[in-house]
Protein backbone atom coordinates (compact mmCIF):
# COMPACT_ATOMS: atom_id res chain seq x y z
CA UNK A 1 0.00 0.00 0.00
CA UNK A 2 1.53 3.56 -1.11
CA UNK A 3 1.97 5.99 1.95
CA UNK A 4 -0.18 8.89 1.71
CA UNK A 5 1.68 12.18 0.66
CA UNK A 6 2.43 15.11 2.99
CA UNK A 7 0.10 18.00 1.16
CA UNK A 8 2.31 20.79 -0.50
CA UNK A 9 1.03 24.14 1.98
CA UNK A 10 -2.31 25.95 1.74
CA UNK A 11 -2.31 28.90 -0.53
CA UNK A 12 -1.14 32.23 0.93
CA UNK A 13 -3.81 34.11 -0.52
CA UNK A 14 -7.49 32.99 0.22
CA UNK A 15 -9.96 33.46 -3.13
CA UNK A 16 -12.37 34.42 -1.01
CA UNK A 17 -14.31 37.86 -2.20
CA UNK A 18 -12.67 40.05 -0.24
CA UNK A 19 -14.24 43.27 1.66
CA UNK A 20 -13.28 46.38 3.15
CA UNK A 21 -13.67 46.81 6.70
CA UNK A 22 -13.04 49.75 9.56
CA UNK A 23 -14.03 49.89 12.93
CA UNK A 24 -13.61 50.79 16.57
CA UNK A 25 -11.96 48.12 18.70
CA UNK A 26 -10.58 49.00 22.62
CA UNK A 27 -10.91 53.20 21.52
CA UNK A 28 -8.38 52.75 18.11
CA UNK A 29 -9.75 52.83 14.69
CA UNK A 30 -8.81 49.87 12.53
CA UNK A 31 -8.69 48.87 8.92
CA UNK A 32 -8.81 45.85 7.30
CA UNK A 33 -9.52 44.13 4.05
CA UNK A 34 -11.04 40.53 5.26
CA UNK A 35 -12.83 37.87 3.18
CA UNK A 36 -16.55 38.53 4.04
CA UNK A 37 -17.28 34.88 5.90
CA UNK A 38 -14.71 36.19 8.26
CA UNK A 39 -16.32 36.10 11.60
CA UNK A 40 -15.53 38.91 14.16
CA UNK A 41 -14.24 36.02 16.38
CA UNK A 42 -11.62 35.19 14.19
CA UNK A 43 -11.44 39.00 12.74
CA UNK A 44 -10.18 39.90 16.65
CA UNK A 45 -7.77 36.76 16.99
CA UNK A 46 -6.43 36.16 13.98
CA UNK A 47 -6.66 39.72 12.35
CA UNK A 48 -5.92 42.03 15.22
CA UNK A 49 -4.35 39.26 18.00
CA UNK A 50 -6.84 40.04 20.37
CA UNK A 51 -6.41 36.61 21.26
CA UNK A 52 -8.45 37.00 24.73
CA UNK A 53 -11.60 36.11 22.83
CA UNK A 54 -12.04 32.48 23.44
CA UNK A 55 -13.43 29.96 20.55
CA UNK A 56 -15.90 27.86 22.10
CA UNK A 57 -18.23 26.23 20.05
CA UNK A 58 -18.93 28.65 17.33
CA UNK A 59 -22.54 27.88 17.41
CA UNK A 60 -24.17 30.92 19.93
CA UNK A 61 -24.03 28.30 22.78
CA UNK A 62 -21.33 28.23 24.98
CA UNK A 63 -20.61 32.28 25.11
CA UNK A 64 -17.01 32.26 25.60
CA UNK A 65 -16.47 34.55 22.37
CA UNK A 66 -18.90 37.30 24.00
CA UNK A 67 -17.83 40.68 23.29
CA UNK A 68 -19.40 44.32 23.58
CA UNK A 69 -20.90 45.30 20.08
CA UNK A 70 -22.04 49.25 20.29
CA UNK A 71 -22.03 48.39 24.49
CA UNK A 72 -23.95 45.27 24.36
CA UNK A 73 -22.80 42.02 24.68
CA UNK A 74 -22.97 40.26 21.84
CA UNK A 75 -21.77 36.45 20.34
CA UNK A 76 -18.44 37.23 18.11
CA UNK A 77 -18.76 33.73 16.84
CA UNK A 78 -22.50 34.64 15.64
CA UNK A 79 -21.60 37.85 13.83
CA UNK A 80 -19.42 38.57 10.58
CA UNK A 81 -16.74 41.21 10.80
CA UNK A 82 -18.54 43.06 7.81
CA UNK A 83 -21.51 43.10 9.88
CA UNK A 84 -19.58 44.64 12.70
CA UNK A 85 -18.16 47.73 10.17
CA UNK A 86 -18.52 50.88 11.84
CA UNK A 87 -19.18 49.18 14.93
CA UNK A 88 -17.68 49.87 18.01
CA UNK A 89 -16.18 46.79 19.89
CA UNK A 90 -14.53 46.36 23.21
CA UNK A 91 -12.84 43.06 23.96
CA UNK A 92 -12.03 41.97 27.57
CA UNK A 93 -7.92 43.22 26.45
CA UNK A 94 -10.04 46.73 27.23
CA UNK A 95 -11.38 45.47 30.71
CA UNK A 96 -8.33 46.26 33.14
CA UNK A 97 -6.78 49.57 33.25
CA UNK A 98 -3.43 50.25 31.61
CA UNK A 99 -1.31 49.56 34.83
CA UNK A 100 -2.91 46.25 35.09
CA UNK A 101 -5.89 47.31 38.32
CA UNK A 102 -8.17 44.94 37.38
CA UNK A 103 -11.86 46.28 37.10
CA UNK A 104 -14.26 45.12 39.59
CA UNK A 105 -15.78 42.27 38.00
CA UNK A 106 -12.62 40.99 37.41
CA UNK A 107 -11.58 41.64 40.91
CA UNK A 108 -14.69 40.07 42.08
CA UNK A 109 -14.25 36.82 39.60
CA UNK A 110 -10.39 36.58 41.70
CA UNK A 111 -11.68 36.82 44.79
CA UNK A 112 -13.97 34.26 44.91
CA UNK A 113 -12.16 31.73 43.05
CA UNK A 114 -15.06 32.06 40.24
CA UNK A 115 -12.51 30.57 37.64
CA UNK A 116 -10.40 27.26 37.40
CA UNK A 117 -9.24 26.86 33.89
CA UNK A 118 -10.00 30.11 32.64
CA UNK A 119 -11.36 29.46 29.39
CA UNK A 120 -14.62 30.91 29.60
CA UNK A 121 -13.97 34.03 31.84
CA UNK A 122 -13.11 36.82 29.42
CA UNK A 123 -16.92 35.85 27.81
CA UNK A 124 -18.51 35.53 31.52
CA UNK A 125 -16.42 38.94 32.13
CA UNK A 126 -17.68 40.55 29.33
CA UNK A 127 -21.67 39.19 29.42
CA UNK A 128 -21.84 40.33 33.49
CA UNK A 129 -20.04 43.59 33.17
CA UNK A 130 -22.75 44.55 30.15
CA UNK A 131 -25.76 44.28 32.50
CA UNK A 132 -24.20 45.88 35.07
CA UNK A 133 -23.49 48.92 32.31
CA UNK A 134 -26.83 48.10 31.00
CA UNK A 135 -28.61 50.68 33.79
CA UNK A 136 -31.45 48.14 33.64
CA UNK A 137 -32.67 46.81 37.01
CA UNK A 138 -30.86 43.91 37.98
CA UNK A 139 -32.16 40.79 40.01
CA UNK A 140 -29.71 39.62 42.22
CA UNK A 141 -31.11 36.65 43.81
CA UNK A 142 -29.65 33.51 43.22
CA UNK A 143 -32.12 32.34 40.23
CA UNK A 144 -31.84 35.80 38.69
CA UNK A 145 -28.05 35.64 38.27
CA UNK A 146 -28.55 32.26 37.19
CA UNK A 147 -30.55 33.88 34.59
CA UNK A 148 -27.62 36.22 34.05
CA UNK A 149 -25.08 33.69 33.56
CA UNK A 150 -27.43 31.00 31.36
CA UNK A 151 -26.00 32.03 28.40
CA UNK A 152 -22.46 31.37 29.24
CA UNK A 153 -21.05 28.00 30.01
CA UNK A 154 -18.29 26.81 32.79
CA UNK A 155 -16.77 23.30 32.45
CA UNK A 156 -14.94 23.41 35.91
CA UNK A 157 -16.22 25.26 38.44
CA UNK A 158 -20.23 24.10 38.94
CA UNK A 159 -21.14 28.08 38.92
CA UNK A 160 -21.26 28.12 42.75
CA UNK A 161 -18.31 30.57 42.77
CA UNK A 162 -19.09 32.63 39.60
CA UNK A 163 -22.83 33.32 41.34
CA UNK A 164 -20.85 34.90 44.26
CA UNK A 165 -18.49 36.47 42.14
CA UNK A 166 -21.65 38.32 40.65
CA UNK A 167 -22.95 39.33 43.75
CA UNK A 168 -19.57 40.44 44.70
CA UNK A 169 -19.04 42.47 41.65
CA UNK A 170 -22.53 44.12 42.75
CA UNK A 171 -20.93 45.19 46.17
CA UNK A 172 -18.06 46.53 44.27
CA UNK A 173 -19.79 48.78 41.30
CA UNK A 174 -21.96 49.78 44.34
CA UNK A 175 -25.20 47.71 42.97
CA UNK A 176 -25.80 45.27 45.74
CA UNK B 1 -17.54 25.60 12.11
CA UNK B 2 -17.03 28.11 9.28
CA UNK B 3 -19.46 29.67 6.89
CA UNK B 4 -19.18 28.35 3.50
CA UNK B 5 -18.31 30.88 0.85
CA UNK B 6 -20.69 33.93 -0.68
CA UNK B 7 -21.16 37.07 -2.17
CA UNK B 8 -22.37 40.02 0.24
CA UNK B 9 -24.72 42.64 -0.34
CA UNK B 10 -25.35 45.58 1.87
CA UNK B 11 -27.66 47.99 0.29
CA UNK B 12 -29.34 50.73 1.68
CA UNK B 13 -32.69 51.15 0.20
CA UNK B 14 -35.80 48.74 0.45
CA UNK B 15 -35.77 49.12 -3.25
CA UNK B 16 -32.07 48.06 -3.82
CA UNK B 17 -32.79 44.98 -1.39
CA UNK B 18 -35.76 44.05 -3.15
CA UNK B 19 -33.38 43.71 -6.34
CA UNK B 20 -30.66 42.21 -4.93
CA UNK B 21 -32.43 39.54 -3.79
CA UNK B 22 -34.57 38.79 -6.87
CA UNK B 23 -31.30 38.71 -8.65
CA UNK B 24 -30.39 35.46 -7.09
CA UNK B 25 -32.69 32.36 -6.63
CA UNK B 26 -30.20 31.14 -3.89
CA UNK B 27 -29.54 34.61 -2.08
CA UNK B 28 -30.51 34.61 1.45
CA UNK B 29 -31.22 37.90 4.18
CA UNK B 30 -29.25 38.12 6.71
CA UNK B 31 -30.93 40.48 9.53
CA UNK B 32 -29.09 39.81 13.43
CA UNK B 33 -27.61 36.69 12.26
CA UNK B 34 -28.81 34.83 15.41
CA UNK B 35 -30.14 31.71 13.86
CA UNK B 36 -28.67 31.99 9.98
CA UNK B 37 -25.03 32.55 11.26
CA UNK B 38 -24.99 29.23 13.17
CA UNK B 39 -26.75 27.45 10.42
CA UNK B 40 -23.77 28.82 7.88
CA UNK B 41 -21.31 27.68 10.42
CA UNK B 42 -22.98 24.24 10.36
CA UNK B 43 -23.05 24.75 6.76
CA UNK B 44 -26.38 23.95 6.96
CA UNK B 45 -27.43 27.24 5.39
CA UNK B 46 -25.30 27.63 2.13
CA UNK B 47 -26.55 30.88 0.33
CA UNK B 48 -24.69 32.03 -2.60
CA UNK B 49 -25.36 35.65 -1.66
CA UNK B 50 -26.20 37.44 1.48
CA UNK B 51 -28.40 40.51 1.94
CA UNK B 52 -27.35 42.46 4.74
CA UNK B 53 -30.45 44.21 5.52
CA UNK B 54 -28.76 46.34 8.38
CA UNK B 55 -28.52 49.76 6.86
CA UNK B 56 -31.64 49.58 5.23
CA UNK B 57 -33.39 53.09 5.42
CA UNK B 58 -36.52 53.01 7.60
CA UNK B 59 -35.78 49.33 9.12
CA UNK B 60 -35.48 50.44 12.31
CA UNK B 61 -37.28 51.04 15.41
CA UNK B 62 -40.93 50.29 17.25
CA UNK B 63 -44.21 52.28 16.90
CA UNK B 64 -47.54 52.22 18.49
CA UNK B 65 -50.08 53.52 16.51
CA UNK B 66 -53.23 53.08 17.89
CA UNK B 67 -54.48 49.62 18.50
CA UNK B 68 -51.10 48.33 16.84
CA UNK B 69 -47.23 47.74 17.84
CA UNK B 70 -45.54 47.82 14.67
CA UNK B 71 -42.10 46.38 14.38
CA UNK B 72 -39.77 47.05 12.55
CA UNK B 73 -37.40 44.44 10.21
CA UNK B 74 -34.07 45.08 12.09
CA UNK B 75 -35.85 45.74 15.54
CA UNK B 76 -33.73 43.59 18.43
CA UNK B 77 -35.78 41.46 20.68
CA UNK B 78 -33.98 43.04 23.27
CA UNK B 79 -35.35 46.41 21.85
CA UNK B 80 -38.84 45.51 22.17
CA UNK B 81 -38.27 43.43 25.35
CA UNK B 82 -37.06 46.84 27.24
CA UNK B 83 -39.87 48.84 25.62
CA UNK B 84 -41.86 51.04 27.76
CA UNK B 85 -44.45 51.92 25.95
CA UNK B 86 -44.98 48.12 24.26
CA UNK B 87 -44.48 46.78 28.18
CA UNK B 88 -47.72 49.25 29.36
CA UNK B 89 -49.71 48.50 26.14
CA UNK B 90 -49.03 44.58 25.88
CA UNK B 91 -46.96 42.96 29.16
CA UNK B 92 -47.33 39.46 27.92
CA UNK B 93 -44.53 40.69 24.96
CA UNK B 94 -41.90 41.41 28.01
CA UNK B 95 -42.72 38.03 29.89
CA UNK B 96 -42.56 35.70 26.96
CA UNK B 97 -39.33 37.62 25.45
CA UNK B 98 -37.49 36.59 28.57
CA UNK B 99 -37.99 32.79 27.58
CA UNK B 100 -36.35 33.61 24.21
CA UNK B 101 -32.47 32.68 24.04
CA UNK B 102 -29.77 34.62 26.08
CA UNK B 103 -29.38 38.51 26.56
CA UNK B 104 -26.40 38.93 24.31
CA UNK B 105 -28.63 36.68 22.23
CA UNK B 106 -31.66 38.97 22.32
CA UNK B 107 -29.27 42.37 21.91
CA UNK B 108 -28.42 40.84 18.20
CA UNK B 109 -31.24 38.48 17.12
CA UNK B 110 -34.15 40.51 15.37
CA UNK B 111 -37.81 39.70 15.71
CA UNK B 112 -38.77 39.60 12.30
CA UNK B 113 -35.64 37.45 11.50
CA UNK B 114 -36.99 34.88 14.03
CA UNK B 115 -40.08 35.21 12.71
CA UNK B 116 -39.02 34.18 9.15
CA UNK B 117 -36.74 31.40 10.54
CA UNK B 118 -40.05 30.05 11.98
CA UNK B 119 -38.76 27.36 13.94
CA UNK B 120 -41.64 25.08 15.34
CA UNK B 121 -39.96 25.20 19.03
CA UNK B 122 -39.38 29.27 19.13
CA UNK B 123 -41.12 31.68 21.28
CA UNK B 124 -41.83 34.56 18.95
CA UNK B 125 -44.04 32.60 16.11
CA UNK B 126 -46.49 30.95 18.71
CA UNK B 127 -46.80 34.99 20.53
CA UNK B 128 -47.69 35.99 16.64
CA UNK B 129 -50.09 33.46 16.48
CA UNK B 130 -51.65 33.65 19.39
CA UNK B 131 -52.34 37.22 19.14
CA UNK B 132 -53.05 37.12 15.30
CA UNK B 133 -50.37 39.27 14.40
CA UNK B 134 -49.47 40.21 10.80
CA UNK B 135 -46.52 40.24 8.75
CA UNK B 136 -45.56 42.75 5.68
CA UNK B 137 -43.34 41.45 3.22
CA UNK B 138 -42.14 43.71 0.10
CA UNK B 139 -41.18 41.37 -3.02
CA UNK B 140 -40.89 43.04 -6.92
CA UNK B 141 -44.62 42.89 -7.32
CA UNK B 142 -45.35 45.22 -4.29
CA UNK B 143 -46.66 45.00 -0.50
CA UNK B 144 -48.47 42.33 1.15
CA UNK B 145 -50.11 41.58 3.98
CA UNK B 146 -49.94 37.96 5.79
CA UNK B 147 -51.30 36.98 8.81
CA UNK B 148 -49.83 35.11 11.17
CA UNK B 149 -52.09 31.68 10.68
CA UNK B 150 -51.35 31.87 7.10
CA UNK B 151 -47.25 33.16 7.56
CA UNK B 152 -46.29 29.71 9.66
CA UNK B 153 -46.17 26.59 7.02
CA UNK B 154 -44.32 23.76 8.31
CA UNK B 155 -40.78 23.19 9.86
CA UNK B 156 -38.50 26.36 9.28
CA UNK B 157 -41.02 27.26 6.43
CA UNK B 158 -43.12 30.47 5.81
CA UNK B 159 -45.07 32.08 3.12
CA UNK B 160 -42.62 34.45 2.54
CA UNK B 161 -41.43 33.78 -1.13
CA UNK B 162 -37.45 34.15 -2.03
CA UNK B 163 -37.65 37.44 -3.16
CA UNK B 164 -39.65 38.46 -0.26
CA UNK B 165 -38.41 40.99 2.60
CA UNK B 166 -40.40 41.09 6.00
CA UNK B 167 -40.38 45.11 6.30
CA UNK B 168 -42.36 44.88 9.38
CA UNK B 169 -44.56 42.85 11.57
CA UNK B 170 -47.53 44.15 13.83
CA UNK B 171 -49.25 42.87 17.28
CA UNK B 172 -52.33 44.24 18.49
CA UNK B 173 -52.23 45.81 22.32
CA UNK B 174 -54.21 43.37 24.76
CA UNK B 175 -57.53 44.18 24.88
CA UNK B 176 -58.75 46.32 28.58
CA UNK B 177 -58.87 43.50 31.42
CA UNK B 178 -57.60 40.65 29.60
CA UNK B 179 -55.12 38.36 31.20
CA UNK B 180 -52.39 36.92 30.02
CA UNK B 181 -49.34 34.16 30.82
CA UNK B 182 -47.13 32.28 29.22
CA UNK B 183 -44.42 29.71 30.66
CA UNK B 184 -42.76 26.79 28.77
CA UNK B 185 -40.71 23.64 29.88
CA UNK B 186 -36.67 23.49 28.70
CA UNK B 187 -34.12 21.36 29.59
CA UNK B 188 -32.25 24.23 30.27
CA UNK B 189 -32.87 27.52 30.68
CA UNK B 190 -32.90 29.50 27.21
CA UNK B 191 -32.69 26.58 25.23
CA UNK B 192 -35.80 25.93 22.50
CA UNK B 193 -39.02 25.10 24.50
CA UNK B 194 -40.28 21.22 24.61
CA UNK B 195 -44.34 23.01 24.96
CA UNK B 196 -44.58 26.32 25.82
CA UNK B 197 -47.69 27.78 25.84
CA UNK B 198 -49.29 31.23 26.02
CA UNK B 199 -52.91 32.49 27.53
CA UNK B 200 -55.09 35.61 26.61
CA UNK B 201 -58.31 35.41 28.27
CA UNK B 202 -61.19 37.95 29.52
CA UNK B 203 -63.66 37.19 32.42
CA UNK B 204 -67.83 38.26 32.55
CA UNK B 205 -69.33 40.12 35.36
CA UNK B 206 -70.19 36.67 36.56
CA UNK B 207 -66.53 35.26 36.23
CA UNK B 208 -66.83 33.36 33.15
CA UNK B 209 -64.19 33.09 30.54
CA UNK B 210 -64.73 34.72 27.58
CA UNK B 211 -62.24 35.11 24.55
CA UNK B 212 -59.97 32.74 25.70
CA UNK B 213 -57.01 32.25 23.43
CA UNK B 214 -54.30 29.30 23.66
CA UNK B 215 -51.23 29.09 21.70
CA UNK B 216 -48.35 26.51 22.25
CA UNK B 217 -44.85 25.88 20.34
CA UNK B 218 -43.09 22.88 20.08
CA UNK B 219 -45.93 20.29 19.46
CA UNK B 220 -45.71 20.48 15.74
CA UNK B 221 -44.31 21.69 12.51
CA UNK B 222 -45.16 25.06 13.53
CA UNK B 223 -46.59 27.04 16.21
CA UNK B 224 -50.40 26.42 16.73
CA UNK B 225 -53.99 27.71 18.07
CA UNK B 226 -55.47 25.13 20.70
CA UNK B 227 -59.27 25.34 19.57
CA UNK B 228 -60.33 22.52 21.27
CA UNK B 229 -59.00 23.77 24.04
CA UNK B 230 -60.61 27.42 24.17
CA UNK B 231 -63.92 25.96 23.32
CA UNK B 232 -63.77 23.74 26.77
CA UNK B 233 -62.97 26.57 28.91
CA UNK B 234 -64.83 29.76 26.63
CA UNK B 235 -68.08 30.40 28.87
CA UNK B 236 -66.83 28.34 31.79
CA UNK B 237 -65.83 29.58 35.58
CA UNK B 238 -62.17 27.94 34.88
CA UNK B 239 -63.30 25.81 37.43
CA UNK B 240 -60.76 22.09 38.13
CA UNK B 241 -62.99 20.33 36.21
CA UNK B 242 -62.82 23.09 33.65
CA UNK B 243 -59.09 22.90 33.70
CA UNK B 244 -58.91 19.12 33.31
CA UNK B 245 -61.39 18.93 29.98
CA UNK B 246 -58.83 21.86 28.30
CA UNK B 247 -55.93 19.84 29.13
CA UNK B 248 -57.66 16.29 27.54
CA UNK B 249 -59.24 18.91 24.35
CA UNK B 250 -55.10 20.05 23.82
CA UNK B 251 -53.85 16.22 23.08
CA UNK B 252 -54.72 16.25 19.49
CA UNK B 253 -52.91 18.86 18.74
CA UNK B 254 -49.49 17.49 19.75
CA UNK B 255 -48.30 16.12 15.93
CA UNK B 256 -44.61 16.10 17.22
CA UNK B 257 -43.72 12.56 17.11
CA UNK B 258 -41.18 11.16 19.21
CA UNK B 259 -37.40 12.91 18.92
CA UNK B 260 -33.74 13.29 20.24
CA UNK B 261 -35.24 15.53 23.21
CA UNK B 262 -38.51 14.09 24.34
CA UNK B 263 -41.22 11.33 23.58
CA UNK B 264 -44.85 12.77 21.96
CA UNK B 265 -46.51 11.10 25.22
CA UNK B 266 -43.94 13.38 27.80
CA UNK B 267 -45.11 16.33 25.14
CA UNK B 268 -48.86 15.74 25.65
CA UNK B 269 -48.41 15.69 29.33
CA UNK B 270 -46.85 18.73 29.71
CA UNK B 271 -48.61 20.43 26.98
CA UNK B 272 -52.17 19.87 29.52
CA UNK B 273 -50.01 20.55 32.72
CA UNK B 274 -49.20 24.43 31.37
CA UNK B 275 -52.34 24.84 30.45
CA UNK B 276 -54.20 23.71 33.98
CA UNK B 277 -51.31 26.18 35.90
CA UNK B 278 -51.58 29.00 32.91
CA UNK B 279 -55.33 29.75 32.53
CA UNK B 280 -55.37 30.12 36.29
CA UNK B 281 -52.51 32.93 36.56
CA UNK B 282 -54.20 34.48 33.20
CA UNK B 283 -57.50 34.08 34.91
CA UNK B 284 -56.23 35.82 38.29
CA UNK B 285 -54.80 38.75 36.86
CA UNK B 286 -57.98 39.85 34.48
CA UNK B 287 -59.61 39.30 37.88
CA UNK B 288 -56.76 41.77 39.44
CA UNK B 289 -57.63 44.54 36.99
CA UNK B 290 -53.63 45.06 36.69
CA UNK B 291 -50.84 43.55 35.55
CA UNK B 292 -48.06 42.15 37.76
Amino acid sequence: MKRAAIRPSTPERSEDPRVDVSLTVNGQPVKRTVSVRMLLSDFLRHELGLTGTHVGCEHGVCGCCTVQIDGKAGRSCLTLAVQASGCTIRTIEDVADEDGVLHPVQQAFKECHALQCGFCTPGMVMNVLSRFEERQPLDLSESGIRDLLSGNLCRCTGYINIIAAVRRAAELLGRA
Amino acid sequence: MKPPLFRYEAPRTLRDAVAVLASDPDAMVLAGGQSLVPAMNFRVATPSLLVDIQHVEGFKGIAVDGDTIVIKAMTRHRELELDPEVRRVNPLIAEIMQHVAHVPIRNRGTVVGSLCHADPSAEMPLLFVLLDGTLVATGPPGTRHIAAADFFQSFLTTSRRQDEIVVEARLPVLPAGAGFAFDEVTRRHGDFALVGVGCVLSLDDRGCAQNVRLAACGISDRPVRLKAAEAALNGSLLAADDLVAAARASAGAVTQTDDMNTSMSYRRRVLGGLIQRLVPLAASRARGGKWQ
